[in-house]
């Protein structure tokens, strides 16, 4: 099965998610309270290896392990990101989640963030309704 | 200290962080997927209730790679939390901690804390507030946004796309006012 790599891949994102305590609402409440350095450290040195790989996969054009070409597609700008943005982040505070930390509370145990998850789909179900009448 | 003992701490934010940052090259090279995750929650909408919506009618089944990813996740954490987890409770910065005992949270034994994330309050205002509301702003946002903290923060700035800037900036400010202003107001009337 051609998945089945994608799900070793979100196992161990999944391991380092929990180990590295960014699912924790604590660390998120520490991180908007200015009280503690963990969650920028992590995220700025995600960032800066993230950065310094696609880099060398450019810089090289490395291929897939399948040989295909690599080629990432550009974000475009649209207002989304600000307005968007912004309600994720009061969404964020208060569920110490993003999508992929969503996940892994669960899994951690937390089974009730299942609601916090079904809400996340609704909202992305009723964004996905108005979409056309927002500010883009 | 062992290794193992070593892995079963809590990981210092570098190995996490430079962890975090693997997924990017892993993606790419396993299937020049670019990392990112919210968009699993609208391929959810897409197989499950698309209800005739321009938004949900695309191929989602050519983006399945995300769901199992996703699912890998759930069971990667799941690992994590059983088998290599020493017990023992959160260190908590100690300004945050005044903050946490006026939001009358006492318990710090896990990543999360039991008097919110806890079934017997589903039905209850904080259940409202901190599953279905909270949930729910982050499902909108996200797919406003065009991405989360995956997608827009880590894939976008990795590859120095500067709306993923203006998205994180904004994921930030949202954050701030959230965890300074609402989240205190909501205990406040909660409680």
């Amino acid at each position: 099965m051609k998945n089945m790599k994608y799900l070793l891949a979100g196992i161990y994102f999944g391991i380092v998610l929990v180990k590295s305590q960014v699912i924790s609402w604590f660390r998120i409440q520490e991180m908007f309270q200015l009280t503690s350095f963990h969650m920028y450290g992590v995220i700025g040195t995600a960032v800066i290896t993230g950065m310094i790989a696609v880099q060398l996969i450019r810089r090289f054009g490395i291929k897939t392990f399948e040989g295909a070409p690599i080629s990432i597609e550009p974000k475009q700008f649209d207002k989304g990101q600000i307005f968007g943005g912004i309600i994720f982040g009061l969404g964020w505070a208060i569920t110490g989640a993003c999508p992929g930390p969503l996940f892994a509370q669960i899994g951690s145990g937390f089974t009730v963030v299942l609601i916090t998850l079904l809400s996340a789909i609704a909202g992305t179900w009723v964004y996905g309704l108005v979409e056309k009448k927002l500010p883009h | 200290m062992t290794l193992l003992q070593a892995m079963l701490q809590p990981w210092h934010w570098a190995i996490g962080g430079f962890l975090i940052g693997l997924t990017v090259p892993l993606l790419l090279l396993l299937g020049n997927k670019a990392f990112g995750i919210s968009s699993s929650l609208r391929h959810i909408c897409a197989a499950c209730f698309p209800a005739d919506i321009s938004f949900f009618k695309y191929d989602w089944k050519a983006q399945k790679w995300n769901l199992f990813f996703a699912g890998g996740i759930l069971i990667g954490a799941f690992i994590a939390a059983h088998w290599m987890q020493g017990n023992g409770e959160m260190e908590i910065a100690a300004a945050t901690k005044v903050k946490l005992e006026q939001y009358h949270l006492h318990n710090y034994q896990g990543l999360l804390p039991h008097e919110i994330f806890n079934w017997s309050n589903v039905f209850t205002g904080k259940g409202l507030v901190f599953f279905v509301i909270g949930g729910f702003l982050v499902g909108f946002g996200t797919r406003y946004a065009g991405g989360c903290t995956s997608g827009h923060s880590i894939m976008g700035l990795s590859n120095l796309q500067w709306p993923s800037l203006v998205a994180t900036i904004c994921f930030m400010a949202g954050g701030f006012l959230s965890a300074n202003v609402i989240v205190p107001w909501l205990f406040s009337i909660l409680n």
